[in-house]
C-alpha cells in the first residue's frame, strides 16, 4: 500500500508538468496583445507598454519565462498579475478558501442526498418513488445550469427575499447555502442515477439472496451488504467531481457573485492574465490528482478484493 | 351592520389616498417623499475591482476611475452645456495664442492628509507621472506640454526629470507652455491625470495606491479586494459640490446580471449600466426609479481603407452603404429604443455638437442607397464584412444593419466576429482588418474636435482605419488655431460637414445611460460622460 502511494505520488510530477507547460503555451497563443489591451478602446502607449513587459518579463523568449515561472512556483511564487502588479498568490489564497467551502457543501449536498434518493429509488424500483426520483433527476439533467440558478435565485431573492439575491460576503456559509445547492444539483442527479442502478442491479445478486435468506434485519442487508457493495461507481464519480466543483463554478459564482476560484478564472481569461490563469489551474490539477488517488485508496477499504500491491 | 360600513369608509379613503399620490408622479415617489434624508447615509454602487492600485494616473477603466473621482477634485469640471467651471482652479487663462496656460489655485484648498494642495502638488504630480519608470498609463495626457518628450522619450529612459513647460509661480500659482496653441485646452485638465497628489504619494507610491489620499469630497476608508471600497465624506472639503451623503461603498460585482438582481431587490443602490439582457424589461422593473440619461458616446461602422476594397473607392459607395441601414428600425428592435439614431459624427451632449452633420446620407433610404453605389461603381467584391468583439453582445445589431444593407442594395454583408476586445483591438492596430469594422467612441471630454480630430485625423492614434482627407486635416488644424473656444467648436463644425464628402465611417447610433436605482435612495443622475454623480444621491432613513 505504501509503495503504491508513493508511486502514485511520483507519477503526480510529470502530469504536473505536463499541464502547467500544455497550459501556458495554450495562453500564450490567445490572440491580444495583454498589455496593449489595458488601454481598451484608447491608443496605447509604447513607453509604457514596454515599462509594464519588462517588469513582467513578458519580453523574453517563452521557454525562458515558462522557466522563470517554473522556477517561482517551486519558491512558491506564482508572479505577479500583468494590471495592476499584484502578487497573484494573494489572489489565489483569497479565492480558494471560498470556492472550497462553497465546493465542500455542493458535494456534501450531493453525497447526502444524492445517495439518500438513488437508495430509495432502487429499493424500490418500478414504484411512485422511483419514478419520482428519476423524473426529478432527468429534469436537472437536461435544464442548463444557470437556468437552474437564475430561477432559484429570483425565487428565493427577489420574490419571497428569503435571502439576498448575491453573495454579500463570501465567508458567510448561511449565505452559500443557496448556490451551492445549485452547484450541486447536477452531481446529485448523477449520484442519484448511479446509485440507483446499481443499487438495482446488486439487489439480484446471490449475496444479497443469501442474507434475506439468513433472516437479517432488512437496514443491516441495504447498508451493509446492498450499498457497500454498490458504491463503487458512486465513489469514482464522486471522488472527480471535487475537482469539477472547484474549478466548474463559473457560472454559479457569476450568478451569485461569489468571489471564488471561478471568478478568478473568467476574470483571467478576460483580461489575458496568462500567469493567473496557469495559477489556478495549477491548483485545481493538484486538486485533481490527490482526489483521484483519493478515490483509488478508497476502492479497497470498500471492496477488499481489490488490493494494491 | 356598523362594522361593514366602517370597512366600506376605510376603502374608499384607501383610494383616495391612491389617487391623491399618484398625481404626485407615481407610487413610488410618493411612497419616499414623506420618508426622511439621512445626511449620513451610505450609498451602495454595483462596481467592480479596479485594474490597477487607485492612482489617477494610472486608472482609465471604468472601476477605478469612478473611485478615483470621488476622491479627488480637478482644476476643473464642465456643466451640462458643456461649459467649463472652475472647481479647485479659480482661474485657468490662456495666452492670446492659446500657448501658455496659467493656472491660479483656489486659497486654503487641503488634502485629506491636511497637507496644503498648493502649484507645486500639482506640477509634481504630473512630472512624476510622466516618467515612463512609474508606470503610469495615462502619461500620454501630458504630450502637449513642451518638454515631455524629455521625460517621456518614444523608447528608453527619461533625460529629464521635469517638463520644462510646467512652471511654479507662487504657491497657488502655476504655468502650463504648449508645443502649440489649444483653444480648448483647458477641457482636456478634467480628466484624471491632472488630479494634483500630496507629496507622500510619490515617495511611496505603492502602499499609497493601495489607500490614495485625495483632495476631493471622499476621503479613502477601506479597500477590501474583490468586495468592496469604500469612501466616506470628507469634513475638510472646499469645493461647491459637497457630498450630500454619507459616503459610498463601492461593491465589486463580476457580472452585471448579479447587480441587478441586487438592485432590484434593493442590496445595492445603483450600477452603471443595466444588463442588455435587461433592457427590454427594466422600466417596468423600475418605474420612475428607472434611469435613461444621454450620453455623449457614438457608435459607428468603420471602413479599413488600406484594404483593396477601399483604396481607391469613390465616396458615393460609402454614402450608398450609409443609406442603406435603417437605423430608427434596428434601435427600435434590437436595442427596444434605447439608442437614438446618430445623424453626424459628433456624439449629442458635446461642445460643438450639430444636428444633422451627415444629412440625408445618414437618412434610411434605400432607392436612393442603390442608385448611390450604382453610381459610383459599385462596391468591389460586391461582399462587406463587419469585424466586430464576440464577448459583447454586438452580433444582433451587426446582423441586423447586414440585412438591411443587403435587402437595400443586393451587397451581401457578413458579420466576422473576433473572440473578444483585446484581439478586435489588435487587429486593427495591425491594420489587418478585412473590410469594415464596428468601433466606437465616449468622450475624453465634451468638445467636438476629440470626435474628430482624435479619431479622424491623418496619422492620429485613433485612427485605425488609415482615413486621410486633406481638406479635413487643414480645417482642424485651424480649428487647433482658433483664439477663444467656440470659434474653435464652430470650425470644427466645418470640418465635420467636410466629412460627409469623404465618410470616414457611417454613423449609426448615439449611446444611452441606462440605469436605475434602488427604493433606499434619491436623486441618481449619471453625466454626459457616463459617469454617476454620487455627491448629489441622497439616502433615506432606515
Amino acid at each position: 500500500m505504501g509503495r503504491y502511494v508513493a508511486r502514485r505520488l511520483l507519477q503526480m510530477i510529470p502530469v504536473f508538468i505536463g499541464t502547467t507547460l500544455l497550459i501556458f503555451l495554450m495562453v500564450n497563443v490567445l490572440p491580444g496583445d495583454p498589455v496593449a489591451a489595458l488601454w481598451g478602446d484608447k491608443p496605447p502607449d509604447p513607453a509604457q507598454v514596454a515599462q509594464i513587459k519588462h517588469d513582467r518579463g513578458l519580453d523574453l523568449p517563452l521557454w525562458q519565462q515558462y522557466f522563470h515561472y517554473m522556477g517561482g512556483l517551486l519558491q512558491g511564487d506564482f508572479g505577479n498579475t500583468i494590471a495592476g502588479n499584484r502578487p497573484i498568490l494573494d489572489e489565489i489564497t483569497q479565492a480558494f478558501p471560498v470556492s472550497a467551502r462553497l465546493a465542500a457543501m455542493a458535494w456534501t449536498f450531493e453525497l447526502v442526498v444524492g445517495i439518500a434518493l438513488g437508495v430509495l429509488a432502487g429499493v424500490k424500483r418500478g414504484r411512485i418513488l422511483d419514478n419520482t426520483v428519476t423524473l426529478f433527476t432527468l429534469l436537472v439533467i437536461s435544464v442548463p445550469i444557470f437556468v437552474f440558478g437564475l430561477f432559484l435565485q429570483l425565487i428565493f431573492g427577489n420574490e419571497l427575499g428569503w435571502v439576498t439575491p448575491t453573495v454579500q460576503d463570501s465567508e458567510n456559509i448561511g449565505e452559500l447555502l443557496l448556490p451551492a445547492l445549485v452547484l450541486g444539483l447536477v452531481g446529485l442527479a448523477y449520484v442519484a442515477r448511479l446509485t440507483r442502478t446499481s443499487i438495482a442491479e446488486n439487489r439480484q445478486a446471490d449475496y444479497i439472496r443469501t442474507a434475506v435468506a439468513k433472516g437479517l434485519p432488512r437496514k443491516r442487508i441495504i447498508t451493509r451488504h446492498l450499498l457497500r457493495n454498490s458504491l463503487i461507481p458512486v465513489v469514482t464519480y464522486l471522488g472527480t467531481d471535487i475537482g469539477t466543483l472547484m474549478g466548474g463554478a463559473v457560472i454559479t459564482e457569476g450568478i451569485f457573485n461569489v468571489a471564488g476560484v471561478g471568478n478568478l478564472l473568467y476574470d483571467g481569461l478576460f483580461q489575458h492574465e496568462g500567469t493567473v490563469i496557469v495559477g489556478v489551474v495549477t491548483v485545481l490539477v493538484l486538486v485533481y490528482l490527490l482526489a483521484s488517488l483519493l478515490v483509488d485508496l478508497l476502492y479497497a477499504v470498500l471492496d477488499p478484493r481489490i488490493r494494491y500491491a | 351592520m356598523r362594522g361593514a360600513k366602517s370597512a366600506k369608509w376605510v376603502a374608499i379613503a384607501g383610494v383616495v389616498a391612491l389617487t391623491a399620490t399618484a398625481c404626485g408622479g407615481g407610487s413610488d415617489s410618493s411612497d419616499n417623499s414623506n420618508r426622511k434624508v439621512d445626511p449620513k447615509g451610505i450609498v451602495s454602487y454595483a462596481n467592480g475591482e479596479p485594474q490597477n492600485a487607485l492612482q489617477p494616473s494610472n486608472t482609465m477603466e471604468a472601476y477605478g476611475s469612478v473611485v478615483i473621482d470621488s476622491l479627488f477634485t480637478g482644476l476643473v469640471h464642465y456643466d451640462k452645456q458643456g461649459n467649463i467651471t472652475y472647481e479647485n482652479a479659480e482661474s485657468v487663462t490662456p495666452d492670446k495664442a492659446n500657448k501658455v496656460w496659467t493656472v491660479k489655485l483656489k486659497p486654503g484648498w487641503k488634502f485629506h492628509n491636511g497637507e496644503a494642495v498648493t502649484a507645486k502638488s500639482y506640477v509634481d504630480a504630473w512630472n512624476w507621472a510622466a516618467d515612463p519608470a512609474n508606470g503610469q498609463q495615462n502619461s500620454s495626457w501630458y504630450r502637449d506640454i513642451v518638454g515631455y518628450e524629455d521625460v517621456h522619450p518614444e523608447k528608453g529612459k527619461a533625460k529629464k526629470k521635469a517638463m520644462s513647460g510646467l512652471k511654479v509661480v507662487d504657491e497657488n500659482t502655476f504655468t502650463i507652455t504648449l508645443n502649440h496653441g489649444i483653444p480648448y485646452y483647458a477641457y482636456k485638465l478634467v480628466y484624471a491625470p491632472f488630479y494634483p497628489l500630496p507629496s507622500a504619494a510619490l515617495k511611496d507610491p505603492k502602499k499609497y495606491g493601495e489607500s490614495p489620499v485625495g483632495n476631493g469630497p471622499y476621503k479613502f476608508d477601506k479597500w477590501d479586494h474583490k468586495k468592496v471600497i469604500s469612501v466616506r465624506a470628507w469634513g475638510g472639503y472646499k469645493g461647491a459640490n459637497k457630498p450630500k451623503n454619507g459616503g459610498i461603498d463601492f461593491k465589486a460585482y463580476n457580472k452585471d446580471t448579479a447587480a441587478y438582481a441586487d438592485l432590484k431587490s434593493d442590496n445595492v443602490d445603483t450600477m452603471p449600466l443595466v444588463p442588455n439582457s435587461e433592457i427590454a424589461n427594466f422600466k417596468q422593473d423600475f418605474g420612475d426609479r428607472a434611469i435613461d440619461m444621454d450620453f455623449s458616446a457614438i457608435n459607428t461602422v468603420n471602413f479599413a481603407f488600406y484594404t483593396k476594397q477601399w483604396k481607391d473607392i469613390d465616396v458615393k459607395v460609402l454614402q450608398g452603404l450609409s443609406m442603406a441601414i435603417d437605423r430608427d428600425t434596428i434601435a427600435k428592435t434590437v436595442f427596444h429604443g434605447t439608442r437614438e439614431s446618430a445623424t453626424g459624427w459628433v456624439a449629442k451632449g458635446v461642445k460643438g455638437y450639430q444636428n444633422d452633420a451627415c444629412g440625408e446620407f445618414c437618412k434610411f433610404d434605400p432607392k436612393k442607397a442603390k442608385q448611390s453605389i450604382k453610381a459610383g461603381g459599385g462596391v468591389p467584391g460586391n461582399k462587406i464584412s463587419i469585424q466586430y468583439n464576440a464577448d459583447q453582445p454586438h452580433k444582433d445589431w451587426v446582423v441586423a444593419v447586414c440585412n438591411s444593407i443587403t435587402n437595400a442594395t443586393g451587397v451581401k454583408c457578413v458579420g466576422d466576429p473576433v473572440t473578444d476586445f483585446a484581439a478586435d483591438t489588435e487587429i486593427r492596430d495591425q491594420k489587418k482588418v478585412k473590410s469594415m469594422y464596428r468601433s466606437g467612441w465616449v468622450l475624453d471630454y465634451p468638445f467636438n474636435g476629440n470626435f474628430l480630430a482624435d479619431l479622424y485625423g491623418t496619422g492620429v492614434d485613433g485612427n485605425k482605419g488609415g482615413f486621410s482627407d486633406k481638406k479635413f486635416d487643414a480645417l482642424t488644424k485651424k480649428a487647433d488655431q482658433a483664439k477663444t473656444i467656440d470659434e474653435s467648436a464652430k470650425l470644427y463644425q466645418q470640418a465635420e460637414k467636410e466629412l460627409v464628402k469623404s465618410f470616414p465611417g457611417i454613423p449609426l447610433w448615439y449611446n444611452k445611460t441606462l440605469s436605475a436605482y434602488s427604493k433606499n435612495v434619491k436623486k441618481v443622475e449619471f453625466d454626459q460622460a457616463g459617469d454617476p454623480i454620487l455627491t448629489e444621491v441622497e439616502v433615506f432613513e432606515k
